[in-house]
C-alpha cells in the first residue's frame, strides 16, 4: 500500500450540477462528498452516464456546479473568476482524457510541452521537461512523431506526460483506458503505478474494474450519487497486471 | 430527371437549415454582380441616350463652326460654312446660326457657355428638344439641361448673360454638342494683349440658346460674332470621310497679324464618344470595383463552404452510407452554391440595372437617361458566369474532397487533419501565450489564412485606388474655373464612395466569416488550450490575434498592390495618394479587424470547456 499524505489536496461537499429546469431537469451530480489526500490514488467507477465525467470537470474546474464547494490545494475553487480558475488549472490540475485530447498537428514532445508553454515558462525549459517526461513514460524515441504515427497506448502516454508538464498537485483521469486495447491498458497502467508510487494524487474515473483494482480506495457511483466506497488494502505494486486481469 | 430532382431537393434542403449562412452569401455574391452589373451597364450608358437624343433632335451628321480672324476687324467668313453645306453628300442642313461665348451666371455663380443664336421656329436638323418650358423667343434664354441642373435653374428663373438679364425660357437636350461641362468650343478664346499664346479652354462649359438678335445684341459688333452650321449627310456613317476633306483651321499662325480664320468641324460619332467619356471614370471605377468585389466574394464564399463543410462531414457520410455515389456529393454540394449564386446574380443584374440611372443621370443631358440603361444579353451572360464561376471556384475543392472522404470516417463526423507548419510551430513556442495560440490557429489551415490575406489585400488595394482617384478628384476641384459642383466629380465622387463602402463591408463580412469559421475549426483547440490553463480573454485574444496577423500582412500588401491597379487601370495617372494616407491604412485596417473579431473570438473562448473536450469523444 502507497504512502498517503494526510493533508487533503481535493475535497468537495454536497456537489451538484443540474442541466434544464422544471420537469426536464436533469441532475447529474447528486450531493457529492470527497476528500483526496496528497498522493492518494481514487478510482470513481459507474455505469456511462452515471456523472462521473461531470464529477471529474466540477473538480478540475472545467465546470461550474450548480451547488456545493470544492477546494483544491487548500483553496476553495468555485466561487473564483474565470482567470483565477484557469490560473489554477495552469498549476494545480493535470487533465487525461480518454479521446488524448492531443494536438494533431504538434509531434509528441510538441504536445508534452504545449501546457508549460501555455503556463509562460521558456521554450528550453519547456523543452527539457517534456524530453525527461516522455523518457519517464518511455516514449523518448518517440519524441519527433506526431500522435497519428503512434498507437492508442502511446497517445495516452504522451497525454500523461502532458498533464503532469507543470507538476499539478492532482491527475485527474477520465476513462483513460476507454479508448485502448489490451495490451495499451497495460501500458497506461504502470504508467499510473509508478506515478502513485512517486506520490502523485490521482484521481481516475472509469467503468473498468482493472484500473480501478489499482486505487487506493475505490468509489462506485449511480445516477449522480456517490454509492459506495472502499479502501482497497494490500496496494498492487507488483502485481498489477495479474491483479487487473491482464497477465496470466 | 430523377437524380437532379434529387440533388436538387437536397441542396435545397441544406440550405433551408442554415438560412444565415445561406443569406451571407447570397449578399457577398450580390454586392459583387450588383457592382459587375453597373460598371458594364454604364459602358453603353452613354452611347445610347446619346443615340435616342440623336433621333429625338434629327441630330446632326456633321457639326462645322467658323470663327473671326484672330487679329481682329473682319468678320468670320460664313461663306465657308455654305459651300459646305452644297457640298456632295449633304442632304440637308440648319444654320449657320450666331455663337458667342459668355458668362452666365445664375444663383450667386458663374459659367462660361456658349450662346448660340436660333429661329423661334423649328428646324429640319439639330432642333434641340425642348424638356422643360418652350424654346427661344426674345429676351429668354433656353439652357442644356446638364447645365440648368447643375446651376438649379428653370423655367422662369433669371439668370444673367454678361451682365444682361434674361428669364428663361425653357431647358433642352442636343445631340450636336457634348452636354456640360464638356459643350464644344466653337467661340475663339480672348486672348490677353502682349501674349501670342493661346489660353487653355474653360474647365467647364456649358451652352445656351438665344434668339439671332439677342445673340447679336450680346455680342455688340458683328465681327466678334462665330458661326455654327449642322449637316445631315446622306450616308451619316461616311461622316469622317465627308470630314477628311476639310481640314479644320483651327490653330492660330499668332495673336496680332492677321491670322486665319479659325474652325472646328466634328462628326456625330466624335460628339457620341466625348459625350461617353463623361461616364468613362465612373465605368472604369466600377468595372474594376466590381472586380475586386468578385475576388473578394471569392475569398469569402471559399471561408464560408470551408466552415459549412467542417459542419456537413457527418452529413456527407449519410449520405454515402445510404447509398450516394461521390458524384452525387459533390453535385449535391455543387448545386447548393450554384442555385444561390444564380439567385444572387439574377438579384445583382436588377439592383445594378435599377441604380446605374443614378450614375448616368439625365443631368448629363441626354434624353433616355433617366432609368432605361440597356441590360444587353451580353452583360446577362458576363455577370452570370462570374456569379457561377466565383462559387464553382469556391466550392470546387471542397466538394471534391467530400466526395473523396471515406464514409466511415465521414460518419464519425473526424474533422479534417490540420496542416502542420513546423517553423511556425517552432517561432510560436517563443511568444506569449495568447500569440502562441493565434499563430498556432493560424497555421492549421494556411489556405484559410491565405484567402483572409488575400481578401484584405483586395479590400486595402481598392481603398488605396479609391484614395488616388479621390486625390485626383481634390485637385480637379481646386482647378476648376467655375466654382460649381462638377457633375463628373460628384458622380466619381459617389461611386468611389459606393465602391468603396462595398469593398469594406464585404471585407468586414469576410472577417467576421473567417473568424467564426477559425472559431469552429479551433473548438477543441481552444477548450484543450483552457483545460491546460488559458484565460478566456487570452482564448479570445489569441482567436482575434489569428484573425489581425494575417490583415495585417494583407494590408502591408494591398499598398503596393494598390498603387500596381491604379497604374493598370490608368496608366497615364501621376496622382497617388497621400504619403500619411497610405501609412494610416495599415494601423487602421488592423484595428477594424481586430474590432471585427473581438465578439466572435470572445463568444468562441466562451463556450463550454467541458462541453466541447465531452463533444469531441462523444
Amino acid at each position: 500500500m502507497s504512502d498517503i499524505a494526510d493533508a487533503s489536496v481535493l475535497r468537495a461537499s454536497g456537489l451538484r450540477k443540474e442541466y434544464g429546469k422544471g420537469a426536464g431537469m436533469v441532475r447529474a451530480v447528486d450531493g457529492v462528498d470527497l476528500d483526496v489526500a496528497g498522493g492518494e490514488t481514487v478510482a470513481v467507477m459507474g455505469p456511462s452516464g452515471c456523472g462521473k465525467s461531470t464529477l471529474l470537470h466540477l473538480l478540475g474546474g472545467l465546470d461550474r456546479p450548480s451547488d456545493g464547494e470544492v477546494w483544491l490545494a487548500g483553496r476553495r475553487i468555485d466561487r473564483i473568476g474565470e482567470k483565477a480558475l484557469a490560473r489554477m488549472r495552469r498549476t494545480a490540475v493535470g487533465f487525461v482524457f480518454q479521446a488524448f485530447h492531443l494536438m494533431d498537428e504538434l509531434t509528441a514532445v510538441e504536445n508534452v510541452e504545449l501546457s508549460a508553454l501555455l503556463a509562460g515558462r521558456s521554450p528550453r525549459t519547456a523543452r527539457r521537461r517534456a524530453v525527461d517526461l516522455l523518457e519517464r513514460v518511455g516514449l523518448a524515441d518517440r519524441a519527433g512523431f506526431l500522435p497519428s504515427a503512434l498507437s492508442g497506448g502511446q497517445r495516452q502516454r504522451v497525454a500523461i506526460a502532458r498533464a503532469l508538464s507543470n507538476e499539478p498537485t492532482v491527475v485527474l483521469a477520465d476513462e483513460p483506458t476507454g479508448n485502448l486495447d489490451s495490451a495499451a491498458t497495460l501500458e497506461v497502467l504502470r504508467l499510473f503505478e509508478s506515478l502513485h508510487e512517486a506520490g502523485q494524487t490521482l484521481l481516475i474515473v472509469t467503468h473498468d474494474s482493472r484500473i480501478a483494482a489499482t486505487a487506493d480506495r475505490l468509489i462506485s457511483m449511480r445516477d449522480g450519487a456517490f454509492v459506495d466506497e472502499t479502501r482497497l488494502t494490500g496496494g498492487t505494486s507488483g502485481q498489477l497486471g495479474a491483479l487487473a486481469g491482464l497477465e496470466g | 430527371m430523377g437524380r437532379a430532382l434529387l440533388v436538387f431537393r437536397l441542396a435545397t434542403r441544406d440550405l433551408r437549415r442554415r438560412p444565415v449562412e445561406a443569406a451571407l452569401l447570397l449578399v457577398v455574391i450580390l454586392a459583387a454582380t450588383a457592382t459587375l452589373t453597373i460598371g458594364l451597364v454604364l459602358r453603353q450608358a452613354a452611347a445610347d441616350p446619346y443615340q435616342s437624343t440623336r433621333e429625338a433632335i434629327a441630330g446632326p451628321d456633321v457639326v462645322a463652326s467658323i470663327s473671326p480672324p484672330l487679329s481682329g476687324g473682319q468678320p468670320a467668313d460664313r461663306g465657308e460654312l455654305l459651300d459646305m453645306a452644297d457640298a456632295t453628300g449633304v442632304v440637308a442642313h440648319s444654320g449657320p446660326y450666331p455663337i458667342i461665348d459668355a458668362k452666365l451666371a445664375a444663383n450667386g455663380r458663374t459659367v462660361d457657355v456658349e450662346a448660340e443664336g436660333r429661329d423661334t421656329g423649328t428646324v429640319r436638323v439639330d432642333q434641340p428638344k425642348v424638356v422643360e418650358g418652350s424654346w427661344v423667343r426674345d429676351g429668354g434664354v433656353v439652357i442644356e439641361a446638364a447645365l440648368a441642373d447643375a446651376l438649379g435653374v428653370g423655367p422662369g428663373d433669371q439668370v444673367s448673360l454678361d451682365g444682361h438679364s434674361f428669364r428663361v425660357a425653357g431647358v433642352a437636350v442636343t445631340a450636336a454638342s457634348v452636354p456640360y461641362p464638356e459643350a464644344t468650343v466653337y467661340t475663339p478664346p480672348d486672348i490677353p494683349t502682349g501674349t501670342a499664346q493661346l489660353p487653355p479652354p474653360p474647365e467647364d462649359l456649358g451652352l445656351v440658346w438665344l434668339t439671332e438678335p439677342d445673340v447679336s445684341s450680346l455680342a455688340g459688333r458683328a465681327d466678334s460674332l462665330s458661326y455654327v452650321m449642322n449637316l445631315k449627310l446622306a450616308d451619316p456613317a461616311a461622316a469622317s470621310k465627308f470630314v477628311a476633306n476639310y481640314a479644320p483651321a483651327d490653330t492660330p499662325a499668332g495673336a496680332g497679324g492677321s491670322g486665319p480664320a479659325m474652325g472646328t468641324i466634328a462628326t456625330w460619332q466624335e460628339i457620341r464618344d466625348n459625350a461617353s467619356l463623361l461616364v468613362r471614370n465612373e465605368q472604369r471605377a466600377l468595372v474594376t470595383g466590381g472586380w475586386l468585389l468578385g475576388l473578394l466574394a471569392v475569398a469569402s464564399i471559399a471561408v464560408l463552404v470551408g466552415g459549412r463543410m467542417a459542419d456537413q462531414t457527418r452529413r456527407v457520410g449519410l449520405l454515402k452510407a445510404v447509398g450516394g455515389t461521390p458524384g452525387l456529393v459533390a453535385a449535391v454540394l455543387l448545386a447548393e452554391y450554384v442555385v444561390v449564386a444564380i439567385v444572387a446574380a439574377a438579384a445583382g443584374l436588377a439592383l445594378g440595372w435599377r441604380l446605374s440611372p443614378l450614375l448616368t443621370d439625365p443631368s448629363a443631358g441626354l434624353i433616355g437617361g433617366a432609368g432605361t440603361p440597356s441590360l444587353s444579353l451580353a452583360t446577362i451572360g458576363i455577370v452570370t458566369a462570374v456569379a457561377v464561376g466565383v462559387a464553382v471556384l469556391a466550392t470546387f475543392v471542397p466538394a471534391v474532397r467530400a466526395a473523396r472522404t471515406s464514409t466511415v470516417l465521414a460518419l464519425a463526423d473526424a474533422a479534417r487533419l490540420p496542416r502542420r507548419t513546423a517553423w511556425l510551430i517552432a517561432i510560436s513556442a517563443r511568444l506569449p501565450a495568447p500569440l502562441l495560440l493565434a499563430l498556432r490557429v493560424a497555421g492549421r489551415r494556411p489556405r484559410r489564412m491565405v484567402l483572409s490575406i488575400v481578401s484584405v489585400a483586395v479590400a486595402v488595394s481598392g481603398i488605396v485606388t479609391a484614395l488616388a482617384a479621390n486625390a485626383e478628384l481634390n485637385a480637379s476641384r481646386f482647378a476648376s474655373s467655375s466654382g460649381l459642383n462638377d457633375v463628373r466629380t460628384e458622380r466619381l465622387g459617389h461611386v468611389l464612395l459606393v465602391i468603396c463602402t462595398m469593398l469594406i463591408v464585404l471585407a468586414a463580412v469576410n472577417a467576421i466569416v473567417s473568424t467564426w469559421a477559425s472559431v469552429l475549426d479551433a473548438r477543441y483547440a481552444s477548450a484543450l488550450a483552457r483545460a491546460l490553463g488559458l484565460t478566456p480573454q487570452q482564448v479570445s485574444s489569441g482567436l482575434a490575434a489569428a484573425q489581425v496577423l494575417p490583415a495585417l500582412v494583407g494590408a502591408i500588401l494591398g499598398i503596393p498592390g494598390g498603387l500596381a491597379l491604379i497604374s493598370a487601370v490608368d496608366p497615364d495617372s501621376t496622382t497617388y495618394p497621400p504619403l500619411w494616407q497610405l501609412l494610416a491604412v495599415v494601423p487602421g485596417t488592423v484595428l477594424v479587424v481586430a474590432a471585427l473579431t473581438t465578439i466572435p473570438a470572445r463568444i468562441g473562448a466562451r463556450r463550454s470547456v467541458a462541453g466541447i473536450l465531452q463533444a469531441e469523444h462523444a
